[in-house]
């Protein structure tokens, strides 16, 4: 990996860095953080779903973990936030590497790994919804202590810059596997499990090494989305809202790329904000557009944005 | 060492069953492959050559029987393991990456031997040279044509470094010129250390490369021998031309 590698990540994180600087609608940079979250949570998702082949309809259940985690153990235990946060994280990872071994051990595959990955997500949401530790179904509030030692900011273009800073993280170490010994072996997986095994691809190892990756980069996303909304209920936590959105993002914006997620997080929500602001509250006009952007996107696969274009341009 | 002691063979099949529920595919197969040797494995459609293939490399498990690489049992071992023990195989069914380069497709294969890219890529580029397949390394394996498909698969498995290469029907489906053009390649394969055993339709190939060949039929290996042997034999007429063959062809050689 090359400096010139980098480029476009640099460029990609400097520009949405401005944005503190050069507006303080907080209307835009609830935006730009809600997005971020996403984004991130989306990449983690992309890392196995895209690079891997193995389509999650469950990474609530990975983004519920961390969030929960980092909230339950600030709230009930007195921990600091940011140790409180890792470990949210270590926790998603290994919930996912005991789904990916569940799962993957006995060979499922396609529609069957996405059902179960859904089954545990509902399964953690019930949990969540009637444990106490969670707070039930009234939820788990984050005491307001807006101090930069706490995790929590001010300002919310501070926020914004921690955000931005995750996901320039998470894109580099996307980066990084793509042009790894196991990111070859991932897409060899995904490509054609027979033929990576004859090539010496240990496969069963690939997939929870890449799920353990994956899992924590989205419960990175579910601690960061307790931090900055300092609220969670298991609806939110675990619901399917999430899971939609963290594999709804990269296929929009090209699964299996490095800016996919992050172009899908920005056009999906772009999207959903025009909407509102066009047609006014009513309830769920943000799901309409999604669903027909999905239509539109499994009817005319552009592979990724990046590619509809090149083809526009040279027909 | 295992069973009735030493054992020359490199690759050495002992007694070989596999059963799928009632079909038997591969019955007591007993066969070997001296080092550094090109050995065919002939027979007619259905005989049970890719299932002992499949055997071999590890993706069936058989119902009875060893298999012994270089003195080492390695029955049942999965195929990943035995990649990484120098055995590779080629598919009868092409599969590639579709989505991926050739030059990628390569370096899948080259990523077992190596931990960086970089390295992984010259050995793709330097495999892809010795099967022909230098001019497409950046080819999307999809948009190859059979007989590029068929020199991807080797390529893979070549750039695993093997000791032994499994070809399954590799000259299967193309025309003549084109058989002509991967003899060589073969050819090239084990003249630099790489022992070859191939399941082989195109009897032209066969005799042109093999030291030895077995002949598998309903799952049995029915005779052993250098090709000319083999094909001579009554037996293997018989398999594949029907019962009496053998002894209709001798009549009609002598009326």
């Amino acid at each position: 990996m090359t400096a010139r590698d980098l480029l476009p990540i640099l460029a990609f994180a400097a520009v949405v860095a401005l944005a503190p600087l050069l507006v303080s609608s907080n209307v835009v940079l609830n935006f730009l953080v809600f997005t971020m979250i996403i984004a991130l949570a989306a990449q983690g998702w992309n890392l196995l779903g895209g690079y891997g082949g193995q389509y999650s309809f469950g990474h609530a259940a990975f983004f519920g973990t961390g969030a929960y985690l980092t909230a339950i153990l600030q709230v009930r235990y007195g921990m600091n936030a940011y140790p409180a946060f890792a470990a949210g994280i270590g926790l998603a990872a290994l919930v996912g590497l005991a789904i990916g071994f569940l799962a993957f051990r006995s060979g499922l595959r396609g529609s069957y790994f996405a059902l179960v990955t859904l089954a545990f997500a509902e399964v953690f949401r019930v949990l969540a919804n009637a444990s106490e530790v969670t707070g039930g179904a009234a939820g788990i509030l984050i005491r307001l202590r807006a101090d930069p030692a706490n995790f929590q900011f001010a300002e919310r273009g501070t926020f914004l810059w921690v955000a931005l800073a995750l996901v320039t993280l998470a894109l580099v170490a996307t980066l990084m596997l793509e042009r790894s010994r196991l990111g070859a072996q991932l897409v060899a997986v995904r490509e054609n499990e027979a033929a990576a095994q004859a090539l010496g691809v240990d496969v069963l190892s690939v997939k929870l090494r890449t799920i353990a990756l994956s899992a924590g980069m989205t419960g990175a996303a579910g601690g960061l989305y307790a931090q900055y909304f300092l609220y969670l209920d298991a609806n939110i936590a675990y619901g399917t809202w999430i899971s939609v959105e963290a594999l709804l993002a990269p296929i929009v914006g090209g699964a299996g790329t490095v800016f996919g997620p992050v172009l899908g997080a920005v056009i999906l929500h772009g999207l959903a904000e025009a909407t509102k602001s066009i047609a006014g509250s009513i309830p769920g006009i943000d799901l309409v557009v999604f669903g027909i952007v999905l239509i539109l996107v499994v009817r005319y696969p552009p592979r990724d944005l990046p590619g509809l274009l090149r083809r526009r341009r040279r027909p | 060492m295992t069973g009735t002691g030493p054992d020359p063979a490199f690759l050495a099949v002992r007694g070989v069953t596999k059963r799928f529920g009632g079909l038997v595919a591969v019955n007591d197969a007993t066969l070997d492959v001296a080092e550094g040797s090109i050995t065919g494995l002939i027979g007619p459609n259905g005989a049970g050559k890719t299932t002992l293939f499949a055997v071999v490399a590890g993706f069936e498990k058989p119902t009875a029987g060893l298999v012994l690489l270089e003195g080492e049992d390695i029955t049942g071992r999965r195929p990943h393991e035995l990649a990484r023990m120098g055995l590779a195989r080629t598919f009868q069914i092409v599969q590639p990456f579709a989505g991926l380069t050739v030059r990628e497709n390569i370096a899948v294969g080259a990523f077992l031997r190596e931990a960086k890219r970089p390295a992984a890529l010259a050995v793709a580029e330097e495999v892809a040279m010795r099967v022909g397949l230098a001019d497409q390394l950046d080819k999307p394996a999809a948009a190859l044509t059979v007989a590029g498909r068929k020199r991807l698969e080797v390529a893979r498995a070549l750039a695993t470094r093997p000791k032994l290469l499994l070809l399954d029907e590799v000259l299967a489906g193309l025309n003549p010129s084109e058989v002509r053009d991967i003899v060589p390649v073969v050819r090239a394969i084990r003249d630099s250390g790489v022992t070859v055993l191939m399941i082989e339709h195109v009897m032209q190939a066969v005799m042109n490369l093999c030291d030895r060949v077995h002949v598998l039929a309903q799952g049995r290996i029915i005779a052993s021998g250098t090709p000319a042997e083999v094909v001579a034999a009554p037996e293997v007429v018989e398999a594949y031309l029907g019962h009496g063959a053998a002894a209709r062809l001798k009549g009609g050689a002598h009326a």
